[in-house]
């Protein structure tokens, strides 16, 4: 069974916001019709994205750190959103886990947007019916494009590669070893969703060194109790003749 | 949550409408069996189609809680097709067959179509009404139980998800409904007023403990998700900066009531004692009057619609712990 799902590493997004514009154009005008928008030049604009860009502070300053945190239909494994639909206009694709809503058959009633912990559903003000990601449905099997393109249209434009596309039930697909490899996790695990889309933590790079790496413990110049000479703040010839 | 008032007004007026036919079926019932004088078949006939009126009040009223009202008649019948799985669809079919269910009882009588089914060892005539009747109760407390449903089902909503959500829609509907047969009944029948009247103090009493056992349960609840487990960043001070909008969005206007705390804090008190206190202290003391018991019944409804509005707004969202902060 395939899982198609987005690995997004927070380690390295910087909060661009280009996946959420590329989103917003291709999904804007593709055959499903537009994603629409009220007052975008206005003192107000709102509309209808499939995804957005958060940004959260971590700690308090000076100790804090900056998180982007780029969200999404996380297109559950076990998506609390489907069964509550009373149309049957919200269902989950079986032959890739795709979480979708079939706009001709939305009555508009929101109660599936109440179903999703987390807020991925936006109503279309304009449209009347419920929207989400589609994960690019319409483009990952558009064999008219050439294969590296047959990729979500968030995916294409994150310009540090924070966004991972594949299937999360391949154990050796990258976004499965991404997930294992570097600590891939799911949001709020407490409800039992299981969502497919994980995120890989922030990580620091560290290089532990310990003193005696620096300083041999066993340096056997150091048996007579004497340092070498010169000692090691004094200055050497090698810094006055580093040819 | 937003409380959207075509679903306050939806469940309201059902929720009366049920009360109102359960109310006249136990009339029937305890006359049947000789506890009370049975009324006319008037009475029960033109009471049916008071329910009716609420019922399709209620209907009205859910037709704007549509994306376009239009996808009531393009769309809609599609919402009968996932009871298998979803409440709100189990209530679409649930409420028209309680509509026609109260149609027939109520054609029945008025044209005193009444053929004996099954007479009873006690010598009690079960006819057509009779029938019709029993299904009637079980379709209004099934329609109850769907209403109810869809709020206590989502599990996340903790506020809704108990027992208590389903309890209180079928006792707070129960009261409504009796009250309005109490005053339906000093108009048109006033020896039977009594007994509507006693009933809707017990149901009354019944739905404010309900209503003030979930609302003790509510004030003890702590959050399940947090913006920790939202984001999955182990720190106890996360701060949101931007929501990633200026202008609002969907989840902005749709998940907050939009009124302050102290609002939300005033109109607890005060569906408190025009849903429940008033109505029992003037069904207690007050003269058995059409004008009174008109007058209980308006404003018991005018404090079941602010307890609905403060039914949705209580429930937080977890979806709310990601829009906190606009920049």
């Amino acid at each position: 069974m395939t899982q198609l799902a987005l690995v997004i590493d927070l380690n390295v997004c910087v909060g661009c916001h280009a996946c959420v514009t590329s989103c917003k154009e291709w999904n804007t005008s593709g055959s499903a019709g537009p994603l629409c928008d009220e007052r975008p030049y206005g003192e107000n604009p709102t509309g209808t994205f499939f995804n957005r860009v958060q940004t959260y502070e971590i700690g308090t300053f000076p100790n804090s750190e900056t998180l982007h945190f780029p969200k999404s239909c996380l297109h559950c494994e076990d998506p609390p959103c489907v069964p509550v639909c009373p149309t049957g206009a919200s269902y989950k694709r079986k032959e890739d886990g795709i979480v979708l809503v079939d706009y001709d058959k939305c009555i508009g009633c929101k109660y599936c947007s109440w179903a999703c912990p987390y807020g991925a559903r936006e109503f279309d003000e304009k449209q009347k019916v419920m929207k989400k990601c589609t994960l690019c449905v319409d483009r990952i099997y558009d064999m008219s494009m050439p294969e590296a393109d047959r990729k979500p249209s968030c995916v294409k434009a994150c310009p540090t590669s924070a966004r991972l596309f594949g299937d999360i039930h391949d154990p050796e697909s990258t976004v499965s070893k991404a997930i294992r490899e570097d600590g891939g996790y799911a949001l709020m695990p407490e409800w039992g969703t299981h969502p497919s889309n994980h995120y890989l933590p922030r990580r620091k790079t560290k290089v532990k060194i310990h003193e005696d790496e620096l300083e041999r413990a066993d340096n056997p110049l150091k048996l007579d109790q004497q340092l070498p000479k010169p000692d090691k703040n004094q200055s050497t010839m090698d810094d006055v003749s580093a040819w | 949550m937003k409380p959207a008032f075509s679903v306050i007004f939806l469940t309201t007026l059902i929720g009366a409408a049920q009360g109102l036919f359960l109310a006249l079926f136990t009339h029937q019932s305890y006359a049947l069996f000789g506890l009370l004088p049975m009324q006319s078949d008037c009475f029960y006939g033109n009471g049916s189609a008071i329910v009716m009126l609420l019922l399709g009040g209620g209907l009205f009223a859910a037709v704007f809680h549509l994306g376009k009202p239009g996808y009531m008649i393009t769309r809609a019948w599609r919402g009968m097709t996932q009871w298998r799985t979803s409440w709100l669809s189990r209530e679409l079919i649930a409420l028209p067959a309680f509509m026609g269910i109260v149609f027939l009882y109520g054609v029945t009588h008025l044209m005193l179509i009444r053929p004996e089914i099954v007479t009873l060892p006690g010598g009690q005539i079960i006819d057509l009404t009779v029938l019709l009747g029993v299904v009637g109760t079980i379709m209004a407390f099934v329609l109850f139980i769907c209403t109810a449903m869809i709020y206590a089902c989502l599990r996340f909503l903790r506020e809704w998800h108990s027992p208590l959500t389903v309890i209180n829609y079928i006792l707070m509907g129960g009261s409504s409904g009796f009250v309005l047969a109490a005053f339906y009944a000093t108009c048109t029948a006033p020896t039977a007023s009594g007994f509507f009247t006693d009933w809707a103090i017990i149901l009354t009493v019944l739905a404010f403990v309900g209503r003030v056992a979930s609302l003790l349960r509510n004030a003890r609840l702590k959050p399940t998700s947090t913006i920790q487990t939202a984001i999955g960043v182990k720190h106890p001070k996360i701060t949101q900066r931007s929501m990633g909008a200026m202008g609002g969005s969907f989840n902005t206007r749709d998940f907050f009531h939009g009124r302050s705390a102290t609002f939300l804090r005033a109109i607890k008190p005060a569906f408190l004692i025009l849903a429940f206190v008033l109505p029992l202290a003037l069904l207690a003391l007050g003269p058995s009057t059409p004008a009174l018991l008109g007058i209980v019944f308006i404003l018991q409804y005018v404090g079941l619609l602010a307890e609905r509005w403060f039914f949705f707004a209580q429930a937080n969202h977890p979806q709310n712990l990601y829009y906190q902060t606009v920049g």
